[in-house]
């Protein structure tokens, strides 16, 4: 007998005395409640701060100007931008710091010698001050956040929801084209030393995140 | 009650855990170490502090204790199915699903993939999967070096150590202790720590940071566990602080990962709770730093040749136990080793398994059997104070479940007792039989050497309480037979 089938073999005799059917065990629904208000984003804010993440709350016409400001005060002199960034950001990035596409730095060694990266995410979530990113052409793939030591995200406010939940509700993978993901709450830390925190062992040190309102 | 009985094999691990002393002997030595103890005290109660004050932020606690616990209960209760349709999602988005019956078979699957890639190491983020099935040794044994890559388990490996505490694995170590192996150690297998290292937590992160860089950066496979492996998706998800989770599942060609077959949740959906539940009970946060979430290989991202390997191992055993079953719901959140008061004082070595704690106690006897002196006393290391039960996010009624097992175990026990005193007396009743016993050369023997075996299976807390010489070269069976004829 095949590995396979005697697992499932053995794993069916452990619950003969199952009467219930698949699927019957009722479940808490979702919250579902969409987009956050005023307050929402306050907490956003201050739950993001939590974590030691900074947080810059622009209108539209300001994120470029935050984005080159955030890039020159951690020093970074080359950023990778994923392939669908707005336009205008990456002449933001290229201001201050040299840009490399996304395609141009295809090996880790690429990567690992370049100092930033700007993406845009797919959504934040309030209650926990996370941002999670899906990797389309605006986010880049995985590997540009986390490579590099600082990570500038820009946040829409209508992308930030209320609680987890509501989160899971809207990134449900596609059948046959499921998108990988990454949910970021604060930059890397650890406690594992005397369980004092210390932040960046691996990911990125610096995460900025730059909410855009309006 | 026999295994036999229960319908199903038990855990196939090496002795290396079992062979360590029951639980008050090793116990009796962590109480001697006061420094352990210090750290352990401090490291639970941070923890369990931080965590009272994030639980209490959500009124409805206890309605997603109960999602949790319900989800959990449905993938159990219709494991068959769920793990028929996971393999079925995983599959179609390009990943290769495997099955392992047990330790050996696991270990093997993920030695041919590496094998067959041609690397001589990989590297690995932090599993409890893999530490149960001892994966690192056996790829170490067949010249594949396993790197671990989060920071505790990197100073446990370098420290030649075992992880004693679930999420914190180091904390039996301090900062000097850590230092000191960083310099002896790193220069041996790879960066060397700098000269200038110092003991500040964060110059030894950054020490470590540059150590794991250069290892991840070359790396051409991965290999993880998962926190979860959602059926109707075929999504595995990866929770984790540092970030070297996601340089393990992205960086390299090819990621392994090997998911017991309890880790499975019915649907998408089910993950709502869990993402509450377990950064908020295990580290006392809202949620923990990075959770990667991934459903086979994402062309032009991450690896794109992606294993899974489905692992029973005694899950089945366990599942069997319509009592006993509820343990499986468990998600290694560590919670309930921060509130124990034993756990608290012995550390988690004591305890003998990778899985410490409260939560150990109930699992090791139930995936391992009773038979080893180590799994007959673990069901005694608790107060049963019930404050493991309270922080549970699944709501495992660990206390009663101990209850439960020291029946079985008092049961077992007498009975193996009385049985290992009859063919002991029957041996040493006659000195022309135990000469013979001792003189005859065996497997056993050459296995084992001269030394004196503290603890035989089977026989389990009679043996181990006293020494015993070591058995004669042919089986017992055997020198039965050749002694006595077949008149039995
Ligand atoms: S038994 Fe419960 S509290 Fe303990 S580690 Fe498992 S899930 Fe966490």
């Amino acid at each position: 007998m095949s590995a396979r089938e005697e697992i499932l073999r053995r794993v069916r005799d452990a619950t003969t005395d199952v009467t219930t059917s698949a699927g019957a065990t009722p479940r808490e629904p979702l919250t579902g409640s969409g987009a956050v208000g005023a307050d929402g984003l306050t907490q956003f804010v201050e739950t993001v701060e939590d974590y030691r993440a900074d947080v810059v709350r622009v209108g539209p016409d300001g994120v470029a100007v935050a984005i080159t400001a955030a890039l020159r005060e951690r020093g970074c002199g080359s950023v990778v931008v994923p392939e669908g960034l707005e336009p205008t950001w990456v002449d933001a990035v290229a201001e201050v710091a040299e840009v490399r596409r996304e395609s141009q730095t295809r090996t880790h060694a690429d990567l690992d010698a370049t100092d930033g990266v700007v993406t845009a995410a797919a959504l934040g979530i309030a209650v926990t001050g996370t941002i999670v990113l899906d990797h389309r052409a605006d986010q880049g793939r995985r590997a540009l956040t986390l490579v590099p030591d600082t990570h500038v995200c820009v946040v829409r406010a209508d992308q930030v929801v209320q609680d987890v939940p509501d989160a899971v509700a809207r990134l449900r993978p596609d059948a046959g084209d499921a998108r990988p993901l990454t949910w970021i709450s604060g930059p890397s830390a650890t406690s594992d030393i005397e369980l004092q925190r210390v932040e960046g062992v691996h990911g990125p040190r610096n995460l900025v995140v730059l909410l855009v309102e309006g | 009650m026999s295994t036999q009985a229960r319908g199903g094999p038990v855990q196939q691990t090496s002795s290396t855990f079992i062979g360590m002393p029951a639980f008050p002997e090793a116990a009796r030595e962590a109480l001697d170490n006061t420094q352990q103890r210090k750290n352990l005290r401090h490291a639970t109660h941070t923890i369990r502090d931080k965590r009272a004050a994030v639980v209490d932020e959500l009124p409805e606690w206890e309605a997603l204790r109960v999602a949790g616990a319900d989800a959990k209960d449905e993938a159990l209760t219709h494991l068959a199915d769920y793990l028929e349709q996971l393999e079925e999602s995983l599959v179609a988005q390009g990943a290769t699903v495997h099955w392992a019956r047990d330790a050996v078979e696991a270990n093997r699957i993920a030695l041919e993939i590496a094998r067959a890639k041609e690397v001589d190491e990989v590297v690995k983020v932090k599993s409890m999967a893999t530490q149960e099935i001892e994966l690192n040794e056996a790829l170490e044994e067949a010249g594949v070096h396993a790197w671990e890559t989060d920071l505790a388990e990197l100073i446990v490996q370098l420290g030649h150590d075992r992880p004693s505490h679930i999420l914190v694995p180091a904390i039996h170590r301090n900062r000097n202790e850590i230092r000191e192996i960083f310099l002896r150690e790193m220069a041996k297998v790879g960066r060397p720590a700098p000269d200038d290292l110092t003991q500040d937590p964060a110059r030894l992160a950054e020490a470590a940071r540059l150590h794991l860089r250069e290892k991840f950066l070359r790396a051409r496979v991965g290999i993880s566990g998962a926190n979860f492996a959602i059926a109707d998706t075929g999504t595995l998800v990866v929770v984790e602080s540092e970030g070297n989770g996601r340089m393990c599942l992205t960086l390299p060609e090819t990621l392994i990962s090997v998911v017991g077959i309890e880790k499975v949740l019915p649907t998408w959906d089910d993950l709502a709770p869990m993402m509450q539940l377990l950064p908020r009970s295990s580290t006392g946060e809202r949620m923990n730093p990075y959770t990667t979430m991934w459903t086979g290989a994402h062309d032009g991202d991450g690896p794109q040749d992606v294993h899974v390997i489905l692992l029973d191992n005694g899950r089945s055993h366990v599942l069997a136990d319509t009592v006993g079953r509820e343990a499986l719901r468990c998600i290694r959140c560590s919670a309930c080793l921060n509130v124990c008061p034993v756990y608290e004082r012995t550390g988690g070595h004591a305890y003998g398994s990778v899985y410490p704690g409260p939560i150990g106690a109930v699992l090791n006897p139930q995936l391992r059997g009773t038979s080893s002196a180590v799994d007959q006393s673990l069901p005694y290391a608790s107060s049963l104070c019930g404050a493991c039960f309270d922080a549970c996010p699944v709501r495992i009624n660990i206390p009663e479940l101990l209850v439960e097992l020291r029946g079985r175990v008092t049961e077992e026990g007498h009975a193996a007792e009385s049985a290992a005193m009859k063919a002991a007396a029957w041996v040493l009743s006659d000195p022309k039989r135990l000469a013979g016993a001792q003189r005859a050369s065996s497997l056993v023997g050459r296995v084992v050497g001269d030394r004196t075996i503290r603890s035989l299976p089977g026989l389990g807390a009679w043996t181990s309480a006293r020494d015993v010489p070591t058995p004669p070269t042919e089986s017992f069976r055997q020198w039965w037979a050749r002694e006595r004829g077949d008149d039995r």
